[in-house]
């Protein structure tokens, strides 16, 4: 049974998650963004695909950060055939298998 | 890519242009689907989520706090904390849109996700220009099938019991690695370099910040970080 606080709660987890989506989108058809603003958004593609990939491959250690080994060993393959190909559905599908085979003799 | 670089991109050319994307969709979806059943959520939970929230990381993170018993106030702060970089997703992007109406502006941004706005991004780069025609059938063919393959999850859900096990959560990762080779790929050859030096920085940024941030604060902070540092020593 959904109770109404379930409600309430993900009303409010849509609300905060759709805010930041919207609000550049009509702070941008008002005003025009300045020079300076632009060149720094090209970089923000890359940057943030970059930041999500290293996400996944550190992970909180006890002391400090450290690499998350087994990520790290499905991302090579998944690098490569990313290059290899260009395809996202086929780097997806290496990426998966492999990690699936990793979890399945290590895990 | 033997079509003019100005021809107007249609729905159906959308569409096609996320169908590469899907298996990530769909595999993500799913396993939410397995995950929130798991999590004691119901299959009208996970269909309510999936609707108004729409963004993976946040509703796999939310299972969790949810299950561990979490504040609703600290749930929905996590949840605004993890998607704020979709704020800067949009800002980048929304400059291709400002000719259309606020209404479809609004739509834009309201089914923006990390894959439409990579795919988005990736076209760019490689010199086309966005229609919203093009836009809209990518990301509602990117919302319906999230919306479906979470559901069809929840229904599978009682009978799987470690969806871990099946290297489906891998698939975000898989996704983002293609799409940040295929934006890439399409920066000219004499801006490469400078790119792979920021990826380096972006390397060295998420590790120290990684230390004493949990990591979705870290990737936003290091993006703007190192998007400064782009911008500083571009030639």
């Amino acid at each position: 049974m959904t109770t109404w606080t379930m409600v309430w709660l993900i009303l409010g987890c849509a609300v905060v998650t759709w805010l930041p989506r919207v609000i550049p989108f009509i702070l941008v058809k008002a005003v025009t963004l300045p020079a300076f603003m632009m060149r720094f958004l090209t970089y923000i593609p890359v940057c943030i695909l970059s930041a999500l990939v290293f996400d996944s491959l550190y992970t909180k250690g006890v002391f400090m950060t450290s690499i998350n080994w087994l990520n790290f060993a499905a991302f090579l393959p998944t690098l490569f055939v990313a290059i290899w190909t260009k395809s996202l559905s086929k780097t997806v599908i290496v990426g998966v298998l492999t990690m699936a085979l990793l979890r399945y003799f290590f895990a | 890519m033997a079509e003019s670089i100005h021809t107007e991109k249609t729905f159906l050319d959308g569409i096609k242009d996320c169908i590469p994307t899907l298996l990530g969709y769909i595999s993500i979806g799913f396993a939410f689907g397995v995950v929130g059943i798991a999590s004691h959520l119901s299959t009208f939970e996970i269909f309510l989520l999936s609707l108004l929230i729409y963004a993976g990381a946040a509703q796999f993170i939310f299972c969790g706090l949810f299950v561990a018993g979490t504040p609703v106030s600290a749930i929905i702060l996590t949840t605004f904390i993890v998607n704020l970089r979709h704020f800067l997703m949009a800002l980048s992007v929304a400059p291709s849109f400002k000719n259309e109406s606020l209404a479809r502006n609004i739509g834009f941004g309201t089914l923006l996700t990390d894959e439409t706005y990579g795919v988005a991004m990736t076209k760019l780069a490689q010199g086309h220009t966005l229609s919203g025609r093009w836009m809209d059938g990518l990301n509602v063919t990117a919302y319906l099938s999230w919306i479906i393959a979470s559901v069809f999850g929840a229904f599978v859900g009682k009978w799987i019991p470690n969806p871990e096990n099946w290297g489906l959560d891998f698939a975000l990762t898989a996704m983002f690695v293609a799409l940040l080779i295929l934006n890439l790929e399409s920066t000219p050859k004499n801006k490469l370099m400078h790119y792979l030096s920021l990826i380096l920085y972006m390397g060295i940024a998420m590790f120290v910040l990684m230390n004493f941030l949990p990591g979705h604060l870290a990737v936003l902070i290091s993006t703007v970080l190192v998007a400064l540092i782009g911008v500083l020593t571009e030639k």
